[in-house]
């Protein structure tokens, strides 16, 4: 117990030093997965509401499918992505294997059905609402597309959340496309399973400490703003 | 765009087609094998304000919808001015709602959504003249569904107003509105009547349906039972259901 509890004011030490190769892997997992989040928003907002919205032979298939995306195994994506990245690879040329660009595509892979996925299913119910005014104004797909999506921005900071806890927590993805290389492409996650292995615990408890920090202050700035969504009944 | 209207306060122009008379021709509507309407047939002209009337279940809003093409009938057929209905002759109508749907933006907004058409410098301000109208400039700002029930009403027949349609349909808008909110939401569709809008407004509150008919629509069982104007209609109904109808109203 006494060694748990050194390695934890260790840690503790270690964040507040500002210990420089800290927080350069901090700013990179920031940087990889909020890129990553912003490309899956960008891309999936508007395929699930598109998915909301229109009503073709394959939506209930795509839907579908999205849904089990949900659930990619990081690792999956990662080998993937490696598989189009490598020299051998269709995308070889790009030379972006062990890069954080790379680390930003597999996350971004993982992320953009769970929040299409998501952002379907709560622009569906609101547009069950919506569904006789937008057509009583003659709306076009692309402007219910942009009204559900504006409107419906609280509830989908959740999909937005879900996407990010899924991408700052995962290991497998980014351990494959980017070789936790240090200095280059190591991030909080990949440095947490380098440094237990080889029994640095102080830095992987401080790296494991931070991490849910910031997980547990996104989650409680997202909970902030949707109190404040629904007291304007925006929600 | 404001419209020009002649001395009798009838449309000369808005710049496009004529859309009347509205005629329904034996309109058929089937819901998993309950016939909804029944060979409704009516044709309307574009001046007189019609009030449609008739117990629930009649299928009053139902013909709403299937008038302003939210709904396909089963069969029959709608035409404006002998043309069937088309976007460019949809964009000319706007339907209030009973229970009206706001979008989760403030009020002004709310409005603003619905002035595409207008240059983006002078959207707000027709916002704000449209929302000085329907006695809400004082709640410009405020979250649109935090508004009181009369408040959201006139709020949606202020969108609906918004492009100057040139017919207005109204499902039971002052459906649970207390009576200060009634008169004003009448006042609004007066205005709009007399701006040359063609009203056609469903409601179950007979004092309104006096106040504002020019014609009644009585439907009951998808049927129409009676059309008259509405001096005849209220002083001698002619078919048994409207008798019955109005009989209970008198009773209660």
């Amino acid at each position: 117990m006494t060694d748990f509890s050194s390695i934890f004011s260790l840690a503790l030490g270690l964040v507040a030093s500002g210990d420089g190769e800290l927080y350069s892997i901090i700013g990179l997992s920031l940087r990889v997965t909020l890129t990553a989040v912003a490309i899956g928003c960008v891309v999936g907002l508007p395929l699930g509401a598109f998915l909301a919205v229109v009503r073709f032979p394959g939506n209930a298939a795509l839907t579908a499918l999205l849904n089990a995306f949900m659930g990619l195994p990081p690792v999956v994506v990662g080998l993937a992505v490696y598989l189009m990245l490598s020299r051998a690879g269709p995308l070889g040329v790009l030379g972006l294997l062990y890069t954080p660009t790379a680390m930003i595509i597999a996350q971004a892979v993982l992320v953009t059905p769970l929040i299409a996925a998501l952002a379907r299913q709560s622009l569906a119910d609101l547009h069950i609402e919506y569904d006789e005014l937008f057509r009583s104004l003659g709306l076009s797909t692309r402007a219910k597309i942009a009204t559900l999506i504006w409107d419906g921005r609280y509830s989908l900071t959740t999909a937005a959340l879900a996407g990010f806890g899924r991408a700052i927590a995962e290991v497998g993805a980014v351990i494959i496309v980017g070789g936790n290389i240090e200095h280059v492409t190591r991030v909080m996650t990949t440095a947490i399973a380098l440094e237990t292995s080889k029994g640095d615990l102080a830095l992987a408890l401080a790296l494991g400490l931070i991490l849910i920090s910031i997980s547990l202050a996104v989650n409680a700035g997202v909970l902030g703003l949707n109190r404040t969504a629904r007291r304007l009944a925006y929600a | 765009m404001l419209k020009a209207t002649d001395e009798c306060g009838a449309r000369v122009s808005t710049g496009g087609a004529a859309m009347f008379p509205l005629s329904v021709d034996g309109l058929r509507f089937e819901d998993r094998g309950r016939v909804l309407l029944d060979g409704v047939t009516l044709a309307l002209d574009g001046v007189r304000r019609t009030v449609v009337i008739g117990p629930n279940g009649a299928g009053k809003s139902l013909l709403l919808r299937v008038l302003h093409g939210l709904i396909r009938p089963t069969a029959g057929r709608v035409t404006w001015a002998g043309q069937p209905a088309a976007p460019e002759l949809h964009a000319r109508q706007a339907l209030v709602f009973q229970r009206p749907t706001l979008l989760r933006r403030s009020a002004l907004d709310n409005l603003v959504f619905v002035l595409g058409h207008l240059p983006r410098t002078e959207r707000r301000d027709r916002a704000r003249e449209l929302l000085a109208s329907a006695k809400l400039a004082h709640v410009a700002e405020t979250p649109a569904r935090l508004l009181s029930g009369g408040e959201q009403q006139r709020l949606a027949i202020a969108r609906a107003l918004a492009r100057s349609p040139d017919v207005l349909f109204l499902d039971e808008p002052s459906a649970s509105l207390d009576p200060a909110s009634t008169h004003l939401i009448e006042e609004m569709i007066l205005a709009s009547h007399a701006d040359g809008a063609k009203i056609i407004l469903v409601t179950h509150d007979m004092g309104q349906a006096r106040r504002i008919s020019d014609d009644v629509v009585f439907m009951a069982a998808g049927r129409v039972a009676e059309t008259a104007d509405s001096a005849t209609f209220f002083a001698r109904p002619t078919s048994a259901e409207a008798k019955a109808y109005l009989a209970g109203h008198l009773v209660l």
